[in-house]
């Protein structure tokens, strides 16, 4: 062992991101000197603690690892790097926690105002929080996770770079903890779903063109000659989100020792950027990212082929095309102009049928395998979440005519609308693929079915809550805002249409507390599966629970 | 156009995709066609079709306390629960006032139209309440509209207002396009407290140089410029900017 460990030196990329972090961790360190915001220098100290902890973290690692580089095959096997993937699967486990009962928080803030807690727990600083955590912090390590993951087993190698999906899953996770620190303490560009200022989102670019090279390196050494669909989906989430992160964000820091920047865009201009950004950060962070997990977890586990490869093609040239140009539907009747609206409105009719072919090859690949649906609730909460895709892809064209629009825009409508596909799809279809994928990572049979089972059914009784008040609030202050008394006059003051909502406000804030009343006995059953699980049965075949 | 005359040369195209499939590289490149051409038609000619924002009379960059209370405004996030777009629906005008114009945010970087409203919208809130009924409202808003669901914000005038990045704000601003002068820039601290004191020598000076600029202590409480002051200042400015008893809609037809 003496004589290996002599000849055992430094690779490249160890040595590199030493370097770097070396001087990312002096960098920060002179700027928390230098600025005058302590909530500036409270991350830019965060920043330096992480660096040298990275670099520390790197040393460690040096000492226990064998000389040579690392096999990409053992046994003729691929040697699969899940590290990074079972890092990413628990993060978004705790993340999702955090971010639903932030949720929960805020809904009861509107239900009852004292909730309050002026300044860091007010509703306009928690709500990004909220927000960010659920979709960027819970959301985004599923796709590091599962993506990670997917884009190994189907390329049959091992994951791209040394360090470097380990810098993308840590790094990422740094993003978030400096987004939604900066939040409560009043740091924001104050552009929805893009609020994280200029010095996250250059590291988080930093993080995502890392993430792509990761993804393509794995891809390039693929053993299949086709790369995968779920790989394509992945592919397009990526690099989109990339150009629209970089187009919406585009700011001039005050100083670089300020926490504080100014959006280059304006007004009108500024807008159409942020719609254009926001709206696709569903088409393809919460869209494209997820289908390509159906594409992958919903096969997998009815065991059967994707219901058609030429819908497939159609289904993912179509969605990418379109979905970019939605933008202006939250839009309607403001001052950006009449041509852009009507784009809008007219591309989000066309989405809706490049949306069902998705949901249609999701669902017909059960073909011949629907009775697991009675005994698999693990392949019922895929299936559910794709008809919830369904749902909710028919939903939004609809609310995007501007005649709809005119009564659902700035109401509740619009916020049932984002959770049911929040709940019902992303979360769902999150939930399927990780109750799928960490047995399969820590080779363990699942704790309990019956648990999925529990949580299956709690968790929809909530999402049914969740929408139907909101559809009954939106449509509610959306009719009481236009409503004219037999004279001519408006009938109701806002005041009183806000006070119309409390009891709608109150049944979804319930809605929410079953939600993650499921969610806790997913973490128990997860928590149990990897601390006490049976291991696996060799042949990898799910166990399912018997008939009843 | 039957399905049947289709099919054959569907069945081309499919076998053409293989290409694309097995390289990475024509994938990616496919998909960042695809995904570009959309917000390219939609987004580049905002930039120069010049209908797009309508020429009018009275938008001016706002004052440093102004902006001040403006960044306050973006750090509370109040733009999640207010919008700041007035669409052009009768209801909407009756309620807030005539709709809002592209050009009453040219100066906005950020935009604040927000989507949804928890509250009414403040696009023309400005001169609508007073002083000290906005003080009130930040402090409790309970105390004066009993029913409100919004958060407290009494620590604005419990905070003093913290003008050391103002300068750099402005600069900021005028790098991306604001037109504020070298003259506004170098007074940014002063004109804050000119704003505030009615009957100092500079109140002039500010008012020539930010037409319609309101000058007047806004939180009467406290006697430093706190950021209720500053907030308020912004509050009572929005949708003030341009007359819209002499704004003609037809000129800007588009």
């Amino acid at each position: 062992m003496q004589a290996v460990s002599k000849n055992k030196s430094l690779r490249v990329g160890e040595v590199g991101l030493v370097v770097v972090l070396a001087a990312l961790a002096l960098g920060s360190l002179f700027i928390a000197v230098k600025t005058i915001e302590p909530a500036f220098a409270f991350h830019m100290g965060l920043g330096a603690l992480c660096s040298a902890l990275g670099v520390f973290a790197i040393f460690q690692r040096y000492k226990g690892r064998p000389a040579g580089a690392t096999p990409l095959e053992i046994d003729g096997k691929p040697n699969y790097n899940f590290g990074p993937v079972k890092f990413s699967s628990l993060m978004a486990l705790f993340w999702g926690l955090a971010g639903m009962a932030v949720g929960i928080y805020l809904a009861f803030e509107l239900a009852f105002p004292w909730l309050n807690l002026e300044p860091w727990f007010n509703f306009g600083r928690l709500r990004p929080l909220h927000t960010s955590a659920v979709i960027f912090a819970f959301g985004g390590n599923v796709l590091l996770a599962t993506s990670f993951y997917v884009v190994q087993r189907t390329c049959r190698a091992r994951l791209a770079g040394d360090l470097a999906p380990w810098f993308v899953v840590l790094g990422y996770n740094f993003f978030i903890l400096i987004a939604g620190t900066g939040y409560l303490l009043g740091i924001t560009e104050a552009k929805e779903y893009a609020e994280p200022e200029w010095y996250s989102d250059l590291w988080l670019t930093i993080v995502w063109v890392t993430y792509l090279l990761v993804f393509l390196g794995t891809i390039l050494r693929r053993k299949e000659p086709h790369i995968f669909v779920a790989n394509w989906f992945y592919l397009a989430f990526i690099i989109t989100i990339a150009m629209l992160h970089l187009g919406n964000n585009a700011t001039v820091p005050i100083s670089v020792f300020s926490s504080k920047s100014v959006i280059v865009w304006s007004g009108v201009q500024d807008a159409m950027f942020q719609w254009w950004y926001g709206h696709n950060a569903v088409g393809f962070f919460l869209t494209a990212g997820f289908l390509a997990i159906m594409y992958y977890f919903v096969p997998k586990r009815a065991e059967r082929p994707i219901y058609s490869y030429r819908l497939s093609i159609i289904h993912f040239w179509a969605l990418i095309f379109l979905y970019i140009w939605a933008g202006p539907h939250h839009l309607h009747y403001t001052a950006l102009p009449d041509w852009a609206q009507t784009l809008g409105m007219t591309f989000s009719l066309m989405l809706w049928m490049p949306s069902w072919g998705g949901m249609i090859n999701g669902l017909l690949t059960l073909s011949g395998a629907w009775d697991k649906l009675r005994t698999d609730p693990v392949l019922r909460m895929l299936v559910v979440s794709v008809a919830f895709y369904g749902m909710s892809t028919f939903e939004g064209p609809v609310m995007a005519i501007k005649t709809v629009n005119s009564l659902s825009h700035y109401t509740d409508w619009t916020v049932g609308h984002v959770h049911s596909g929040a709940l019902g799809w992303v979360a769902y279809v999150s939930f399927g693929a990780l109750y799928c994928m960490i047995p399969w990572l820590w080779n363990k049979q699942l704790y309990s079915l019956r648990l999925v089972n529990w949580h299956f059914w709690v968790s929809t009784l909530g999402i049914v809550l969740y929408i139907t008040s909101m559809w009954v609030s939106g449509i509610l202050q959306g009719l009481m805002w236009r409503s004219y008394t037999p004279q001519g006059y408006l009938e109701y003051s806002f005041i009183e249409t806000v006070a119309a909502m409390h009891p709608f406000y109150v049944i979804r804030g319930i809605g929410g507390v079953l939600f993650i009343t499921g969610y806790l006995l997913m973490i128990y059953n997860v928590w149990m599966t990897i601390r006490s699980g049976e291991e696996a049965v060799p042949v990898g075949q799910p166990s399912m629970q018997p008939a009843e | 156009m039957s399905v049947n005359s289709q099919t054959p040369k569907m069945s081309g195209f499919f076998a053409k995709h293989h290409i694309i499939e097995r390289n990475p590289f024509l994938l990616m490149l496919g998909i960042l066609i695809m995904v570009a051409i959309g917000g390219i038609v939609q987004i580049v000619p905002l930039f120069y079709l010049q209908s797009t924002v309508e020429k009018v009379e009275g938008m001016r960059p706002y004052t440093p306390l102004e902006i001040a209370g403006r960044n306050i405004y973006l750090r509370e996030g109040c733009y999640l629960c207010h919008s700041q777009m007035i669409r052009s629906l009768r209801d909407e005008v009756e309620r807030y006032g005539h709709y809002s114009l592209a050009a009453e945010s040219m100066y906005d970087h950020p935009f604040q139209w927000g989507s949804k409203r928890n509250g009414p919208d403040l696009a023309r809130v400005g001169l609508k309440y007073t002083d000290s009924w906005h003080l009130a409202h930040l402090t409790n808003p309970r105390s004066v509209v009993p029913q409100s669901i919004m958060p407290t914000y009494a620590f604005l005038s419990n905070t003093e207002l913290d003008t050391r990045e103002l300068v750099d704000v402005m600069k900021a601003n005028r790098y991306v396009g604001v037109p504020y002068t070298d003259e506004d820039i170098a007074k940014a601290v002063s004109d804050v407290k000119a704003q505030v004191n009615p009957d100092g020598p500079d109140a002039q000076d500010l008012v020539k140089r930010y037409p319609k600029a309101q000058v007047r202590k806004f939180d009467a409480d406290t006697p430093t410029v706190t950021e209720a002051d500053a907030v308020i200042a912004y509050l009572q400015m929005l949708g003030t900017l341009v007359d819209f008893k002499v704004y003609d809609d037809k000129a800007n037809l588009r």
